[in-house]
Parts: C-alpha cells; structure tokens; sequence
C-alpha cells in the first residue's frame, strides 16, 4: 500500500532541516526523505557525529559549521519521519486524487509517497571546472576535500593544491591551516580588479557584516601562513600517469609547474536543477551566477502548486538564507493545511523575510568578488566535458559548425549528458560551449532535459517496486 | 591520498577492497576508507579504459563507483561503512561472459 502524507521534504540540509523544524513545531507531520546518512547536508555534514567523537576539532572546522548543530538538535528530536539514505528518482506530477507522487530508493529497496506538498531543498553542487586532465585520480574539488574533513577527520596526504576562487577556497585553507595540515599552493584564478568592482556593493554588504569580518579574518590567516600564493591564474593543466603527478599553469604570461598529489577545484557554486528540471519548472539563467534556477515566488512556490523550492538549489544564497526560506515555505505550507492562522503566518514570514533581506546583503558583493567564470565557454579543444562519456571541447564545438541547436541535439549527435551522471557534471559546460561557439546567450542556448529516474537503480527495484 | 587525524583510534569496522582487508571507523563513507588506504583509482572508465576516482564526494559525479557486496555502481562517497563490507573496483564496461564465469 502506498504512504500517503501531507508533506515530503527532500533534503535535510539547512533549508529542508529548517521547514522541517518549522512544520513540526506547529503541530504538522512532513516526511524528511535525504540521500546522505546523516542530517547537515553539505554544510553542517557530520556536524553531530564530529560533536560527539571528535570535538577537538571543532575549534579549526569553524564556528558556521558548529552552528548547524542548533539546527540538527531540532530536527534529530521532532522529525520523526525523517529518513536518511533514501535517494528520489521520480515525482510524478498531481494524479487524479490532487497528489504528487515521489520515488525513492532506500537500501537498494524502491518505495513511492502520496504526498500534498513538496520542499524541494536539495541545495548545491560545485561547479564543474573542465581543464585538461581533470578526470585523473587526485583531481577534485575544494567541497569534496572539504568533505572528507568533516565526515571522517581525514586530509590529503601528498603535496596539496587548491586552485579557483570563491568563500569555500579560503574557509578549506584556513581549516587545513588550523588543523596544521600543509598546503603547497593556492592557485586564485579571480580575474583583476574584481575587488575595485566589489567595492560597489560593499554598503549593502554592511547588512550582513560578521561575513566580511569572518572573511577578512579567513584572508588574514592565510597572508599570515607561508603558504605559496599566485594570483592572475590562467591555462590551468593537470596531467600525469594513471594518476595527477603534475601541475601546469601561467601568471602573466609567465609558466609555472608544480609537482602535486591532490588538486582541489573550484569556482563558486551552483543549483542542483535535477529535480527541478525533472518536473520541467521554469529556469532562468543568472548572469551574475553563471548558472540556471528554478523560478519560485517569495516564499518559495513555484508554477507548480503545492511544489516549494528552498535553499540553494532556488539561487545560491548560503546556508542562513536557505534557513529562512526553509521556514517561510513551512509556515505558508502550516496555514493551508490549518494548522495556523493567516495572521500567525504573516507574522512569522514577515520577521524571515526581513532577516533574509539583511543577510542576502551579502551576495552581490561575494558574486562581484569572486566573479563565475566565463571562460569555461572557452577552454582548450582537448577539455574533456562530459567526464562519463568523455566527450571533448572540439567535439561539441564540431557539432555547432554542423549545424546543432542545442544542448539536447547535441545530446543525440555525441552522447554527452547521456553517461552514468546524468548530465550533472556537464550541464551547465555544455551550456557555456554552445553558447560561446553559437554567439548565443546561454539563456537562450538552453539547458539539457532530465529524464526519471535521475538515479541509477537495477531492474530489480522498478520491478519489485508495487510489492513495497 | 589522504590520511586520518587520529590514527590511534580503534578502528573496529573491518572491510574488504579487492581482498584487501581495510580498517574503517564508524561513519566513514566507503571512499574516504578507501582514500586513507591510499586507493584513489576506483574504477576504469567505461569508454576509454583509464582510471577514475572521487572528484565531488557529495553524489553527483558518479567517478567514485564501486561494487558493493555484489551490487555494483554504488556511490562509495554516499555509503558508510559496515563490518564485513566486501568492495570491489569496477573495471570499464561489463561484458556479458564476466557474468557467466560467476
């Protein structure tokens, strides 16, 4: 027999930990389904079990990760419907009854959910940074690193590099430097004059000042440590036998090589669209950002009725402002189900939506300083691109000449976006090749379609699927 | 390569990678295990052979997949570790005569 329930959130990182603490406290019921084992999501990942068997290192992990325990203490106590390791391939839009149906896999086993009212909060992923020889072992990015920190206290043990820019670079490096781990070199690939630009915003970046100071405090640790800087990095290579060996790049026209184990990528972040593409939303493209999101009102609703997207996976906001809008989506969602009154409601979206308007102060200066590159429109032919079908630069590049439109013509031509990932890792490279290659804006170049299940499953689980 | 903070720690859960037997603490995920063992070469890549490893460690890249008691394509950066776990690297695409053999 088939659950049915008033509210599914998926994902319990902030935003969905956030709606859930909203909807429970007022008497409601939601089901939390997550991919990952524990609750945090990328940000606060682990952040209990660290609490609980490895304190100590609390002190260098920072006090926004520790911060997230207020939140999980929460969720942990009220959430009882909260399951974790469960991955959604499916939502099927309303059936004849008004609901929605959602698809998950949990321990190899498929289920499906009647539900009201879905909170989509499955937040972000790193953009994909394509340079030559990025697919190598030792290859990653600054958040997978990052990663491996909180989830299981371990750090890379050869020659480290991190290369890109964005928050997320300084905050590993001033982690890795408190927890007196070595780093051989930053590599900061921020354009010129970015901070003259930024400069622009910085009043309203006031609104949201413990950022500037956390920021200015996280560049001073590292200016203070000897670790090796280049600024103006371009022509990025990473090559090596069977796995990275070796580092290859310019500052000014000037080549530099280093020898190094673990290269960690990264510049900025951007929304994880698969679900939102499944239910064939509206996107928009943000030029700012360099990346597609879904569209959604004020407190969250998209074009689809009962269908909520909070979070970063609505815009990258950071991890506080996804609270904020995990609450307005839990309250307006509290009131239709009469668990509130309107005036109640209003009272409490008015205080989120102001707190939210202070810190998202912040965003316009981050976005100015740390700029999303546009260059991965224009990175060398041989750039592998689409990393499980190994699709290069040139090849899409090729097919542009010949005639393709789009992402989805390509698609069909070169198999890119077709391999075990689903697209996620090329989707929005694609976007930025085409779009160079046809003089289009990657607005109008478009982005691929998502097709169920968005997970790899075995024949066995859709078949079994009824019996569950 | 990458190495634990505490090495002194009990590490009470044992798992095997290609006959290999590993040493993993509670609420590790299979790839960082993997990692500390200095394994960065999960999986041959389906079309040209060469050799992957986890480059997100949050389940979108699918590089980290390995075969886990017997099923395979797991993400090993979104599984945790349990005692007796039986991994295995998965090597390009699977033919259909390696499935009769077993």
């Amino acid at each position: 027999m088939t659950l049915c329930v008033d509210v599914v959130i998926i994902g319990a990182g902030p935003a969905g930990m956030s709606a859930s603490n909203m909807i429970h406290e007022y008497g409601g019921r939601a089901v939390i389904l997550d991919e990952q084992s524990e609750p945090g999501g990328q940000i606060y990942k682990a952040i209990d079990r660290v609490m609980r068997d490895r304190p100590n290192e609390l002190s260098w992990l920072g006090s926004a990760y520790h911060d997230g325990a207020r939140l999980t203490k929460k969720f942990r106590s009220q959430a009882k419907d909260y399951q974790p390791g469960s991955m959604v391939w499916h939502i099927e839009c309303r059936n004849l009854d008004g609901l929605y149906n959602i698809f998950y896999s949990q321990a190899g086993v498929s289920k499906k959910i009647e539900t009201k009212y879905i909170v989509i909060a499955t937040g972000a992923m790193e953009r994909p940074v394509p340079i030559p020889g990025w697919t190598l072992p030792g290859v990653m990015t600054v958040g997978a690193v990052q990663s491996v920190l909180k989830n299981s206290g371990m750090y890379p043990s050869g020659k480290l590099v991190l290369a890109g820019a964005g928050p997320l670079v300084l905050q590993l490096a001033s982690q890795l430097i408190g927890a007196g781990i070595s780093i051989l070199a930053i590599l900061d690939t921020s354009p010129k004059g970015s901070f003259l630009k930024a400069l622009r915003h910085f009043p309203r970046a006031l609104f949201a000042g413990d950022y500037l100071y956390k920021g200015w405090n996280l560049t001073n640790k590292i200016m203070q440590s000897n670790i090796k800087v280049y600024r103006n990095v371009t022509e990025l290579n990473a090559s090596g036998d069977g796995r990275l060996q070796n580092l290859s790049f310019k500052v000014n026209e000037t080549k530099h090589c280093l020898k190094a184990d673990t290269l960690a990528l990264h510049e900025g972040i951007l929304p994880n669209v698969q679900l939102t593409r499944l239910l064939d939303l509206e996107h928009v493209w943000s030029p700012r950002q360099r990346s597609f999101s879904p569209v959604v009102n004020s407190w969250g609703e998209t074009s689809l009725s009962g269908v909520f997207v909070v979070g970063d996976g609505a815009g990258v906001s950071g991890a506080r402002t996804a609270e904020y809008s995990g609450a307005i989506a839990g309250i307006i969602i509290l009131e239709r189900l009469e668990y509130i009154k309107e005036s109640q409601r209003d009272l409490i979206i008015e205080d989120r939506k102001f707190r939210r308007l202070l810190d998202e102060g912040i965003r316009p200066f981050l976005d100015t300083l740390f700029p999303a590159p546009e260059r991965i429109g224009e990175v060398p032919d041989k750039t592998i691109i689409c990393r499980c079908e190994e699709i290069t630069a040139a090849e899409i590049r090729e097919v542009v000449k010949k005639g393709c439109s789009g992402p989805n013509q390509a698609k069909a031509f070169l198999r890119c976006g077709m391999g075990i990932c689903q697209g996620r890792m090329c989707g929005t490279s694609v976007t930025e090749v085409m779009s160079k290659a046809l003089e289009k804006k990657p607005a109008d170049v478009g982005a691929f379609r998502v097709r169920p299940p968005i997970k790899p499953l075995s024949l066995e689980e859709i078949v079994t699927l009824n019996d569950n | 390569m990458f190495d634990r903070f505490n090495e002194n720690k009990n590490c009470l859960i044992k798992i095997e990678f290609d006959g290999t037997v590993l040493d993993a603490l509670e609420g590790e995920m299979v790839a960082s295990v993997l990692m500390a063992a200095g394994i960065m070469n999960f999986r041959d890549a389906p079309v040209s052979n060469t050799p992957r490893g986890p480059y997100c460690m949050m389940g979108v890249c699918f590089e980290c997949l390995v075969e886990i008691d017997g099923v395979g394509h797991q993400q090993a950066c979104l599984v945790p570790v349990r005692s007796g776990m039986s991994i295995k690297r998965e090597k390009a695409k699977r033919l259909i005569s390696d499935d009769l053999v077993c």
